[in-house]
C-alpha cells in the first residue's frame, strides 16, 4: 500500500495545532491545577494556604466514608452498565425482527435519548414520590415499603432504575445500527446451519456485535461514573444526608458545597487516575480479544 | 433655525444632567427563590425609587450553598458584586476571610450612619460579629427554628402545644397518636435538634468559645449526653409511632404537617408566610421550641438561622457608599416591618418590632410574633451563635448519621462518636487553610 504523508514538518504541525491548543487549554492545564492544588489546604477566597504535602490523599485513605463511596460507586457502575447494555441489546434484537410498524417502535424507543440527565432525575423523584409517586405505589402494592431520600437501599434503587432508563435508548440506537450492518448473507449461512434462534445469536450475531458492545461498554462506564451527576443531584434533592453518592458526586459536595479545595482536588485526581488505568485495562485487555470486519 | 437651537441646548442639558446625576451602580447577588425573591426584589425597587444616586440591581444565584461558591469564585476573579449574601453555616469561612469583606460597622460608621448595635434585637446582634462584638455581616433574613402545630388536631386530640420534651412524650404524643395523628416531624435536624439545642438549653457547641476565639485548636462538642439521650428519645417516638422523619429534604418533611398527617412541625419562623399564603385546610398556630426539664430548667433563646449580608472588599468608595445607603435602607423599621410581614422573617431592629406591636400585626397574627419573641428569651453563655470552618460539611456529616440512626443502621452512640471525629478532622483543616 502506498502511504500518503506530508512533504514538510511544519504543516501538520500547524493543522494539529488549534486541536492540541483545545486539550491543553481545557484539559492538561486544569488536570495540573487540580494536581497541584490537592497538595495544600486554601483558605476558599484565596487569602490563606498551607502546603500539608500528601496529607489530603492520606485523609482521603483513612476516610471509612470514602471507601463505602467508592465501593458503591463501583457496585452502581456495574448494575447501570449491565443493565443499559442488556436491556438495549435486548431491545435492539426484538426491534430488528419487528418488520410492520418498524419505524415507529424504534422512535418510540429513542424517545428518551433526548432528556437531559436533571430531568431524568426529576421525572424519576415525580415517579418516586414519598406519598403519591406510581412507582412508589406499585412497590407498596407488592410488600415493598419504598422511601426515596430515607432508606438507603431504596434511593440506591431509583438512582440505578433511573440512569438505567436514561441510557438505554442510546445503547438501543448503536446496537440496532449494529444489527442492521450485519451481512444478510452471514445471517443466512447461520439459518442452514444452526435451528435454534438463541443459538445463532451467540455463536454469529453477538460476536459480530462485539466492536459496537466494546464501544458502548467504555461509553456506559463513562455514562455511570460521571454523566449520572445530574440524575444523582436532582433525587437527593441537592442535600445527600445518608443518600448513596458516587465518587463524582462527592468531589462536587466537598469541592462547591463545602469548599474545601484541597480536599476535593486530592479526589479529582484520584479519579483522573482511575479513569486513566480503566482506559489503559480496557484497550489492552478487551479489545485484544475483539474481531474488527 | 431658531427652534433647532433651543432643542440642541436643552439635549446638550439633558446629557449634561445624565452625566453629573449618573446613580452609582451596586449589585446584590441572593440566594432567595421563588416568593421570597419577589421580595427581594420589590425591596430594591423600592430602595432605588427612595433616592435618585444609587440603584442596586439583585441578582439570583440560586441555593445558598451555590450563592456562596458564585460569591468566592467572583471574588478570585475580581468580578464580586457588592453584596453577598452568605447563610449562617457559611459565616466561618466568609468572616475568616479577612479581606474579603468590609465589615458593615466599620462600612456604616465610615459613611456618617447611625450605628448602634444595640438598636439590634439580642438574638441577632452577634451571630455575625467577630469576637470583640463588631458586626462584619447584616443579619437580613433571621429565622429561628419554632414549633408549628394544628390548632384543630391538638383540639381533637384534647391537648396544648407542649412546653417540653417531657410533655411531649407523656401527654401529647400519646393523645395525638390515639387522634389519629403523627405527632411530630422536623425539617432540618443539624439545625434545630443539633445547633438550636445547644443554644436552647444553653451548652457549649465548641471550644474557643463556641468557635468565636478563632479557627486555631476548635473542636467541636457534639458528643454529649443531653444531646444523645435527646436522639434515644427521637428513636423510642419514632418506634412508638410519634415521629416520623421523611429523609434529609426540608419540604418532604413539611408536606404531611399541611396534609394534616402530622400534627406538629419544627421548621423555621420563615415559613410562616409561605404557610399563611397556602390556604391550609386547618387553622395553624406556633409556639417556642420544647426543651427537656431534665437538661435544664431555664431554658434560653434560640440561634438565628437564614443569612446575612456581607459587603465585598474592593470596591470604590462611592460604590461602598451606595452599600451604605442600601444598609441603612433595609433596617430602617419600615423595610424591616415589610420584609418581616411579607416572608415571615424576623424584624432584625427593636425600632421594627415596636412598630410591628404598634401596628397591630401580632393582635392580627400572634403565631407571627413566635420567632422574635423566642429570639428575645434570656440569653446564656452559649446562645450568641456559634463559629465553625466547613461548617456547610459538617452539617452533611450530621444529616448523614442522623439519617442512619433513624433507618436503624447506626447507634446514637457511634453516630455521635462518627460525628465528632469527622468534624474534628474538618475543623482542624479549616484551621490550616487560614495562614
Amino acid at each position: 500500500m502506498k502511504r500518503a504523508g506530508f512533504t514538510t514538518r511544519w504543516l501538520p504541525i500547524l493543522l494539529l495545532l488549534p486541536q492540541l491548543l483545545i486539550i491543553a487549554v481545557f484539559f492538561y492545564w486544569p488536570a495540573v491545577h487540580a494536581v497541584q492544588s490537592s497538595f495544600f489546604l486554601q483558605d476558599p477566597f484565596g487569602f490563606g494556604s498551607s502546603f500539608v504535602g500528601l496529607d489530603n490523599y492520606r485523609d482521603l485513605a483513612g476516610s471509612g466514608e470514602y471507601i463505602k463511596i467508592a465501593r458503591f460507586t463501583l457496585l452502581f457502575t456495574v448494575l447501570v452498565t449491565f443493565f443499559s447494555l442488556g436491556l438495549a441489546l435486548l431491545l435492539a434484537v426484538k426491534a430488528d425482527n419487528v418488520i410492520r410498524g418498524a419505524r415507529s417502535y424504534r422512535t418510540l424507543l429513542m424517545w428518551v435519548y433526548a432528556v437531559a440527565p436533571p430531568v431524568a432525575g426529576f421525572i424519576g423523584l415525580l415517579m418516586f414520590n414519598q406519598s403519591w409517586g406510581p412507582l412508589t405505589e406499585m412497590a407498596r402494592a407488592i410488600g415493598w415499603d419504598f422511601k426515596l431520600g430515607v432508606n438507603f437501599n431504596d434511593t440506591a434503587t431509583a438512582m440505578v432504575i433511573v440512569s438505567v432508563w436514561k441510557q438505554v435508548p442510546v445503547n438501543f440506537i448503536f446496537f440496532l445500527s449494529g444489527l442492521q450492518s450485519i451481512p444478510k448473507s452471514v445471517r443466512e449461512a447461520a439459518l442452514i446451519d444452526n435451528r435454534s434462534a438463541v443459538g445463532r445469536f451467540w455463536d454469529v450475531t453477538f460476536p459480530l456485535l462485539a466492536p459496537t458492545g466494546f464501544f458502548l461498554l467504555i461509553i456506559n462506564i463513562t455514562y455511570a461514573l460521571f454523566d449520572t451527576f445530574g440524575i444523582i443531584d436532582t433525587l437527593v434533592k441537592g442535600e445527600p444526608g445518608n443518600n448513596p453518592m458516587t465518587l463524582v458526586y462527592k468531589v462536587y459536595v466537598d469541592g462547591f458545597r463545602g469548599n474545601d479545595l484541597g480536599g476535593s482536588s486530592a479526589q479529582s485526581v484520584v479519579l483522573m487516575v482511575l479513569v486513566l488505568a480503566l482506559t489503559v485495562f480496557q484497550f489492552r485487555l478487551i479489545e485484544r480479544r475483539i474481531h474488527y470486519t | 433655525m431658531k427652534a433647532f437651537k433651543i432643542t440642541t441646548a436643552a439635549a446638550a442639558f439633558a446629557l449634561m444632567a445624565n452625566a453629573s446625576f449618573a446613580a452609582t451602580e451596586i449589585s446584590w447577588w441572593h440566594a432567595m427563590g421563588g416568593a421570597l425573591g419577589d421580595t427581594v426584589n420589590q425591596l430594591a425597587e423600592d430602595f432605588n425609587a427612595s433616592q435618585s444616586d444609587y440603584k442596586i440591581t439583585p441578582v439570583f444565584k440560586g441555593t445558598y450553598e451555590e450563592a456562596l461558591t458564585a460569591g468566592i469564585a467572583a471574588f478570585r476573579a475580581g468580578e464580586q458584586p457588592n453584596v453577598l449574601q452568605v447563610f449562617d453555616a457559611g459565616a466561618a469561612t466568609v468572616i475568616g476571610a479577612k479581606g474579603a469583606t468590609v465589615p458593615v460597622q466599620d462600612l456604616l460608621v465610615d459613611n456618617g450612619a447611625d450605628f448602634d448595635i444595640n438598636d439590634y434585637i439580642s438574638g441577632v446582634r452577634y451571630f455575625y460579629a467577630d469576637s470583640d462584638g463588631k458586626m462584619i455581616g447584616m443579619p437580613f433574613n433571621s429565622s429561628s427554628p419554632i414549633m408549628y402545630y394544628n390548632v384543630q388536631a391538638l383540639e381533637k386530640a384534647g391537648v396544648t402545644a407542649p412546653k417540653t420534651w417531657e410533655e411531649f412524650q407523656t401527654v401529647t404524643a400519646p393523645a395525638l397518636k390515639d387522634a389519629g395523628y403523627t405527632a411530630l416531624s422536623q425539617s432540618h435536624l443539624p439545625w434545630i435538634f443539633t445547633e438550636n439545642f445547644m443554644s436552647r438549653h444553653d451548652l457549649p457547641f465548641a471550644t474557643n468559645d463556641n468557635g468565636y476565639e478563632g479557627a486555631e485548636g476548635t473542636k467541636i462538642l457534639v458528643n454529649n449526653d443531653a444531646i444523645k439521650n435527646h436522639f434515644t428519645a427521637v428513636t423510642d417516638w419514632q418506634k412508638n409511632g410519634y415521629f416520623e422523619w421523611f429523609g434529609t429534604g426540608w419540604g418532604d418533611n413539611q408536606t404531611p404537617f399541611e396534609e394534616g398527617k402530622v400534627a406538629i412541625w419544627l421548621g423555621s419562623s420563615g415559613s410562616f408566610g409561605g404557610l399563611a399564603k397556602k390556604g391550609l385546610p386547618f387553622d395553624f398556630s406556633a409556639t417556642y421550641l420544647p426543651y427537656w426539664e431534665a437538661v435544664t430548667t431555664e431554658p434560653k433563646q434560640t440561634f438565628i438561622g437564614g443569612a446575612s449580608l456581607f459587603a465585598m472588599a474592593g470596591k470604590s468608595p462611592e460604590e461602598n457608599k451606595a452599600t451604605a445607603a442600601f444598609f441603612e435602607f433595609l433596617t430602617k423599621p419600615e423595610t424591616q416591618y415589610f420584609w418581616h410581614q411579607e416572608t415571615g422573617y424576623v424584624p432584625i431592629t427593636e425600632a421594627a418590632y415596636e412598630m410591628a406591636k404598634a401596628d397591630g400585626h401580632y393582635d392580627r397574627a400572634p403565631a407571627a410574633e413566635t420567632g422574635i419573641l423566642q429570639l428575645s428569651l434570656p440569653a446564656g453563655e452559649n446562645t450568641k451563635g456559634y463559629r465553625m470552618g466547613f461548617y456547610v460539611q459538617i452539617r452533611d456529616v450530621m444529616n448523614r448519621e442522623y439519617g442512619r440512626i433513624l433507618t436503624g443502621e447506626t447507634s446514637v452512640e457511634d453516630a455521635f462518636a462518627n460525628i465528632e471525629e469527622e468534624a474534628n478532622g474538618l475543623l482542624a483543616r479549616f484551621a490550616k487553610t487560614q495562614n
